[in-house]
């Protein structure tokens, strides 16, 4: 394990009480250690269920953990994210950590290249560079121009994750978490984020992501890590 | 990340004679940082802002704020009129009938205007100018200014509340459900503004709501009341993607897609 890694999950355990379905209890994932260095690409592999998606969700602090350490790096030192404050984790989101789902969650009224440029502004670029730099990802993720002032509420699934793309990849994060970013892309636009993925490994991100195409994972994986080792062992 | 947070409350409990308002509520608010207080009718959220507004007095618990001059102090311990000025000038109250903060018989300009000088401003022409500036920051015709919110429609008017509220710059901003009676589409206008200007002027804003697609959209945090009681807080995804208590499960699970 290397010293110099961006993200080291150390005993991660999730597990979800359903309450109202008279307390079920749901193992997610039991036990995970792993850790990511700059320019080093996990992916995450294993059948639909076996808790890919609720990994990264848990690395992200979307979904809470309940036991054990996910050490970030933010560059000034290392944050445990399992147990950090809200603001801390805001801040960690804001300057290290990028999320991107499949999903755009789409804002009223907010124009597609003004949802990339404010992701990009969040994170500190100034609003000028911002904008500039929306333009050229929308551009290259073959977005038509005549769709950037507006909202994506009407864009077709593919449209909609490439302007998200975009938004999770514009600013400099030093971890990327990636889940099916791909997935209804054709091959023209998977070998364009392939190729984005690919930059931001040279530039030293560490980058977790759950890829449903095998030709965007081969490309891109430095490891596939086996999700299903992870199951409760209560199972 | 560890300055003094900008309002501090600790303990903070409402009883109106036996019947509880809200008990043992505790939480720190930075600047820039969005809070949304969610629950039922009932639930004390309401009761919860009115103690932070100081318009109730808590039966128990403290309310330290950290005023310009960055020292941090009791918002219960400040005279009345030093405690009306920092409401009037460092604050602002958004409520959810505009009639109620706004008011009705004054121009619109004047309704801005009035608070800008409440915070100095005695030049005429310079006050009339911040307020025409404020209303088309909220997205109401300048050829409007003269004209009382009488004639005004939902949205407008809740614009010019906000218009209102923010033109002193207050550091914090208090909205009472800000969005709810209003037509879907008026909301989704008004919800994108309310986002822009917290995020452009960087304040702290305490939103109660029992929207939970509002707190998705404005807030960093929630915290979730029932029964006078803080149930569950943290992370307003975290919250709402992966609630923990139960109270919090069945909220989420009786939402379309929030």
């Amino acid at each position: 394990m290397s010293m110099n890694a961006l993200v080291r999950l150390d005993h991660v355990s999730k597990a979800f009480t359903l309450h109202l379905r008279g307390g079920v209890h749901l193992d997610v994932v039991s036990d995970v250690s792993f850790s990511v260095a700059p320019g080093e690409c996990v992916v995450l592999g294993g059948p639909s269920g076996a808790g890919k998606s609720s990994l990264l969700k848990i690395i992200y602090g979307n979904y809470r953990c309940d036991s054990g350490h996910i050490w970030i790096n933010d560059g000034a030192g290392q944050v445990d994210l399992a147990r950090a404050e809200p603001r801390r984790i805001i801040d960690l989101r804001r300057t290290t950590l990028a999320y991107v789902s499949q999903f755009l969650r789409v804002i009223p009224r907010i124009g597609a290249q003004e949802i990339v440029a404010e992701a990009g502004r969040e994170s500190g670029m100034d609003a000028a560079v911002a904008q500039a730099r929306a333009g050229e990802l929308l551009e290259m993720l073959n977005v038509p121009s005549r769709l950037w002032h507006l909202p994506p509420a009407t864009f077709s699934g593919g449209e909609q994750q490439r302007v998200n793309i975009a938004r999770g990849l514009i600013a400099d994060r030093r971890v990327l978490l990636l889940d099916e970013p791909t997935a209804s892309l054709d091959a023209r636009n998977r070998a364009i984020v392939v190729e984005l993925i690919e930059a931001k490994k040279r530039a030293g991100c560490a980058v977790i992501g759950v890829f449903h195409d095998e030709d965007v994972r081969d490309a891109v994986a430095t490891t596939v890590l086996d999700v299903t080792q992870y199951a409760a062992i209560a199972a | 990340m560890s300055e003094t947070p900008l309002l501090s409350v600790r303990g903070l409990t409402k009883y109106y004679g036996a019947r509880l308002g809200c008990a043992d509520i505790s939480f720190d608010l930075h600047e820039g940082e969005v809070l949304a207080i969610v629950g039922e009718s009932g639930s004390g959220k309401s009761t919860l802002l009115s103690c932070l507004s100081t318009e109730l007095v808590p039966s128990a618990g403290e309310v330290h704020y950290r005023m310009r001059d960055g020292m941090a102090r009791d918002l219960f311990g400040l005279g009345e009129a030093e405690r009306r000025l920092l409401m009037r000038t460092d604050w602002g109250f958004v409520r959810q009938n505009a009639a109620d903060g706004l008011r009705m018989g004054v121009s619109a300009g004047g309704n801005v205007g009035e608070r800008v000088m409440a915070i100095g401003a005695r030049h005429y022409g310079k006050i009339r100018a911040t307020a025409s500036d404020w209303l088309e920051k909220v997205e109401i015709e300048t050829g409007r200014i003269d004209d009382t919110p009488r004639g005004f429609s939902g949205g407008m008017r809740q614009r010019l509340q906000i218009a209102r509220n923010l033109a002193t710059n207050p550091r914090l901003v208090l909205m009472d459900e800000p969005t709810s009676g209003l037509d879907v589409s008026v909301q989704a206008r008004l919800l994108d503004l309310i986002r822009q200007l917290v995020r452009e002027l960087g304040l702290a804003a305490i939103i109660v709501t029992h929207d939970l697609a509002v707190a998705r959209i404005l807030s960093h945090r929630i915290m979730v009341m029932r029964r006078g009681r803080a149930v569950e807080s943290g992370l307003t995804d975290q919250v709402l993607d992966d609630p923990s208590d139960a109270y919090t499960q069945l909220l989420v699970s009786s939402v379309l897609a929030a």
